[in-house]
């Protein structure tokens, strides 16, 4: 059974279409409703695209990416953090877990956490969120989404091994300065990707992440 | 490659809770799945089944997996592999062979087949056999028992045959099983539901399909017959990548499909993309270097800007057009045609417009600039080995023949048919695996209809000719069928819908369809195998529950995947649920009602059938393994050859002419100039011999504008293929149904992202909420097609956003076949 110091995702968002396997893969694994996805996919869009009025042809320099988003299992877990029951917590190959025995459902984690990991599951009353497959881990397998996706964009691992394998970055916008909580995530970003904090487009699809 | 080589493609409800659709054994069922199918006899008695003892001496609480596949109609076909506990699918897990070699992919299923638990537990399955009570599509519906359903359904077929004839009988579109092989539903000529009705007589079949009608009909004009482009493996070869509206990442999503090889070929090659599309796809931002916005329905008019700075700047490859081609100038023209009328008189106005065509006059009307249309052509122009492709969008306008010949022409004049890294302009082609197919007996009847107009036949059948798009089945090539002998005799009486949802939903105008099968004394009974309570389903008389892939053994064989040939043992997974059958065994009932069943069955049950195609497939497939070995390892792969493209007719173009009459490519196609003297138009529609750009009905500039300034078009969504999967909440979840308008003319609205709207034309309205988008050409919007037709009333405001309440029967010019993005609509503020 593979062990890891600490374990982390890699998203090649410039070959990622948006297409959401992993996010269903994901709900397929671990019988999750619709309303509670573990790993998420968020458009990020800006530009402009207009018609000349002289001769009616259109203008554009409009540009979309996206990014496939899970939970990051970061260095500095803001979600464990403010956690008061001390049910959202770090655990083996550094993954962050939540005990649902001990979880009140209070969703303080839900509001911390700037990537939208801990997601409440209605019907349980309590948090749930990624658990990087740890089953399938300790038989050797992928996890669902990495073994899913159909333009192989996402990967996993040491993540001193991806950052050596696939660089440092994580500061991509839509997503927060990893200043905050420090994401255990590596992203070779799209083409047009801009950095957090500077961004000029919007997320494009709000009501799905 | 055959014409059935290619492939052919399509209120929310409260999501269950999960453990209705995941443990449905392990609930007293029935009661989640009528309430929504809404039937008028009550809950269905189901209970607990008890889990049998497991055939594979799988012990009880452990998993065993079970490979199947994904059969419906997107032009991929990805296996799944499923986890079974105790007679219960529990997941889904992906392709586990393979690597990431173009030739050796491991075939990863994309976002729909992810999902299919969804719908094979779908509170949504049909549970019996049930008929219809009170009017037709009024909702209501009473159980029956399977002879009795066999019973009416033999004794009408039995009466309507002796009253009106094989004819009368018709099987309609259906791709909803394409990928099964006993199983399969498409083309319907090929289903079971054939070879039963092979067995009494025959019925009237149909020729061309929804997806690509257009081309199909002007290709065989163009090029002689049935060809596609390159694979897109050869893209390896090619410094630069044309793709008019083909948009394999919302299509053809497959992860060892198009999107894999599209992708991994760019990598390699590193060669230039350039998409043209009304919206900024997921291919256009994913795959392409440039996106040109381009109005629906113009690319004619941009290839004749296009040719106009070929022609004047002399970058054509005229070696290519003297030695291959045949009206491209006056001095390759057909004996006996006036001067005047040859392609390259059209662009330099010198035809019977005298209208120039020159990137000025090609900007206005479709959108792109003069300035981008000289910098295109002259690169299209001056790149060595341009691979030139298109998806079928474009094709399905109401000018959709010669928007589908634009870019064959394009390619034609820079030399690119039939080399390594060129292509011919037509949809990307792929190399796959002679299987055996089901064998379904003959078809005597000799009139072959056009799949878009069995509503039209419906009211007025008796006397069609092939001037109403008639052919003869003998031979059902364009160019064989300008003129023929055949006329159909008899409207059409009875439907059989198989994995269809063509009958309302996938059809064009519902709000007219449902009209015309109001009448039952028109189409008197209409049968549907299906497993889901779809729209078409409402829509019928008879329904008989069909199995999901998972619930029988069959074979799948591959689609587009590029040079990796392919095929999946879908076994049974799991019992067939509720009191469904395999629609092999429904027919073996019908079958010894109408006292066939022996030459139906030939003796043999589906898995006898399935063994005796292994047995067949091995003699053309040498190395698939036998029936025993083939079910162990569930998926046999094997690299092929890359497809190029007629590259016999290049390589030697004596010795291989094409089936057209002058054996060469016909920009110019004498068969056409005959059909635009002989052949009656419908308003608005013209046919012209060469490709050249005509304004039909509902394009810009229409006086209709004044009321529905907006085009609006239906591109196929992720979410669904086209109508399948369309009740899956996890993918509705996933990408909501929206209607994408861009920002310009959601501000000329004050129309907010997310907002209510109103969709509306003349033939019909739907609500649904806006996605303000600047992804989308101004002045365009886009209905994503598939959506399930909801309306609050019979004729009403549609709450489901199927485009096909706004789409129009009117058949395009000379394929007599669907336009259905071409529609002019306002919409505004609900």
């Amino acid at each position: 059974m593979p062990t890891f110091k600490q374990i982390g995702f890699y998203v090649d968002q410039s070959n990622c279409t948006g297409c959401k396997a992993c996010q269903i893969a994901c709900k397929d694994k671990h019988d999750n409703p619709v309303g509670v996805s573990w790993r998420r996919v968020a458009e990020y869009t800006g530009g402009s695209n207009e018609t000349d009025t002289a001769d009616g042809s259109f203008r554009t320099n409009v540009f979309t990416y996206y990014t496939s988003m899970a939970c990051n299992h970061c260095a500095d877990p803001i979600c464990v953090e403010v956690c008061p029951s001390t049910a959202m917590h770090k655990g083996e190959n550094g993954i962050v877990s939540v005990d649902p025995d001990i979880c009140i459902g209070c969703r303080y984690c839900e509001m911390a956490c700037p990537y939208s990991a801990p997601q409440f599951d209605a019907a349980k009353g309590v948090m749930t969120k990624c658990d990087f497959c740890a089953d399938f881990l300790a038989e050797g397998r992928d996890p669902a989404c990495v073994a899913s996706c159909p333009s192989r964009v996402l990967d996993y691992g040491e993540i001193d091994d991806l950052r050596a394998k696939y660089g440092t970055e994580s500061g991509i916008e839509p997503l927060p300065d990893p200043s905050i909580t420090r994401p255990n995530l590596v992203i070779t970003p799209h083409r047009d990707a801009q950095g957090s904090g500077h961004g000029t487009g919007a997320v494009a699809n709000p009501e799905e992440i | 490659m055959t014409r059935e080589d290619h492939v052919i493609e399509r209120g929310s409800s409260p999501a269950p809770d999960r453990r209705t659709f995941l443990r449905w054994s392990a609930i007293t069922g029935g009661a989640a799945g009528v309430a929504t199918v809404a039937t008028g006899c009550g809950p269905t008695p189901l209970g607990l089944q008890a889990a049998a003892p497991d055939p594979d001496g799988v012990a009880p609480g452990r998993e065993k997996i079970v490979w199947s596949a994904c059969n419906v109609n997107c032009g991929s076909r990805c296996p799944l592999r499923l986890a079974v506990v105790d007679g219960t699918i529990v997941r889904v897990d992906p392709d586990n062979t393979g690597d990431n070699s173009i030739g050796s992919q491991q075939i990863r299923a994309c976002v729909r087949g992810r999902s299919i638990r969804q719908r094979i537990y779908s509170a949504e399955r049909l549970k019996k056999p049930m008929r219809r009570v009170g009017p037709r599509g009024g909702g209501q519906w009473e159980e029956i028992s399977w002879d009795e359903a066999f019973t009416t359904i033999a004794t009408t077929l039995r009466r309507l045959i002796k009253d009106h004839g094989n004819e009368s009988i018709y099987i309609n579109y259906g791709t909803g099983v394409l990928g099964a092989t006993v199983a399969t539903s498409w083309p319907p000529s090929s289903s079971a539901v054939a070879r039963l009705m092979n067995c009494v007589g025959g019925f009237l079949n149909q020729y061309n399909d929804y997806s690509a009608a257009n081309i199909e009909t002007a290709v065989d004009f163009h090029y002689g017959g049935w060809t596609t482009s390159n694979s897109n493996d050869d893209t390896v070869n090619a410094n630069l990548v044309l793709m008019f509206g083909n948009n394999p990442h919302e299509t053809r999503m497959s992860g060892g499909g198009e999107v894999f090889v599209t992708q991994t070929a760019k990598k390699e090659s590193g060669h230039r993309v350039i998409v043209f599309d009304p919206r900024y796809t997921d291919t256009a931002m994913n795959l392409a270097d440039e996106w040109v916005p381009i109005r629906p329905g113009t690319d004619a008019a941009l290839v004749a800007g296009f040719a106009h700075v070929m022609i004047t700047e002399k970058l054509l490859d005229q070696g290519f057009l003297d030695t291959y081609c045949s009206g491209f100038d006056e001095e390759h023209m057909p004996a006996g045609v006036p001067a005047g009328l040859s392609y390259r008189s059209y662009v330099l106005g010198q035809g019977p417009d005298e209208v120039e065509k020159t990137p000025e006059w090609a900007a206005k009307i479709s959108g792109v600039s003069a300035g981008d249309i000289r910098r295109l052509a002259r690169e299209i122009a001056t790149t060595e080995r341009v691979s030139i492709n298109q998806g079928w969008g474009p094709q399905r306008h109401a000018n959709g023949e010669n928007q589908s010949r634009a870019p064959m022409l394009l390619s034609n004049m820079i030399g690119a048919v039939g080399i390594s890294g060129g292509g011919t302009g037509c949809r990307e082609g792929w190399a796959g695996l002679p299987m055996a197919a089901f064998p379904v007996l003959e078809n005597p009847i000799r009139p072959v209809l056009p799949v878009y107009r069995w509503t039209e036949a419906i009211l007025r059948g008796k006397g069609m000719t092939y001037r109403d798009g008639i052919r003869d089945s003998k031979d059902v090539n364009g160019n064989a069928n300008v003129t023929n002998d055949v006329t159909l005799d008899s409207n059409i009486k009875f439907i059989w819908l198989y994995g269809s949802n063509c009958l309302v939903n996938q059809h064009g105008d519902i709000n007219e369809t449902i009209k015309i099968l109001s009448d039952e004394t028109k189409c008197e009974m209409i049968v549907n195998i299906e497993n889901q309570m779809t729209v078409s389903a409402r829509y019928s008389d008879i329904l008989l529950p069909d199995v999901t892939t998972a619930e029988q053994v069959d074979l799948s064989a591959q689609q587009s995947a590029g040079n990796l040939g392919y095929a999946i043992f879908t076994d049974r997974a799991i019992e067939p649920m509720y009191d469904s059958m395999p629609v092999y065994e429904q027919l073996t009932g019908i079958a010894e009602k109408l006292g066939v069943k022996q030459k139906f069955t030939e003796g043999r049950t589906q898995e006898d059938w399935v063994r005796w195609i292994v047995d067949e497939s091995r003699k053309t497939v040498p190395g698939l393994p036998s029936f025993e070995q083939f079910r162990k390892q569930g998926i046999y792969k094997t690299r092929l050859e890359p497809v190029i493209a007629l590259k016999d007719f290049r390589d030697d173009p004596k010795k291989n002419p094409l089936p057209t009459p002058s054996g060469k490519i016909e920009i110019f196609s004498s068969n056409l100039y005959r059909m635009s003297k002989d052949w009656p138009m419908e308003k608005g529609n013209v046919i012209t011999p060469t490709p050249e750009y005509f304004a039909a009905r509902e394009m810009p500039g229409d006086p209709l504008q004044q009321r529905y300034p907006l085009q609006c078009i239906g591109h196929h969504y992720k979410a669904r293929t086209h109508s399948s999967y369309g009740n899956s909440p996890w993918l509705k979840e996933a990408h909501p149904q929206m209607v994408w308008v861009s920002t310009v003319d959601a501000t000329d609205r004050n129309i907010r992202d997310g907002d209510q709207v109103r969709v509306f034309n003349d033939r019909g309205q739907l609500q649904l909420p806006a996605h303000v988008t600047k992804r989308i050409a101004p002045g365009v919007i886009s209905v994503p097609q598939g959506a399930w037709y909801s309306p609050e009333k019979p004729g009403g405001l549609d709450h489901g956003g199927s485009v096909n309440v706004l789409t129009s029967l009117h058949p395009t010019p000379y394929a007599k076949a669907n336009g259905q993005h071409s529609n002019l609509v306002q919409i505004e503020r609900a």
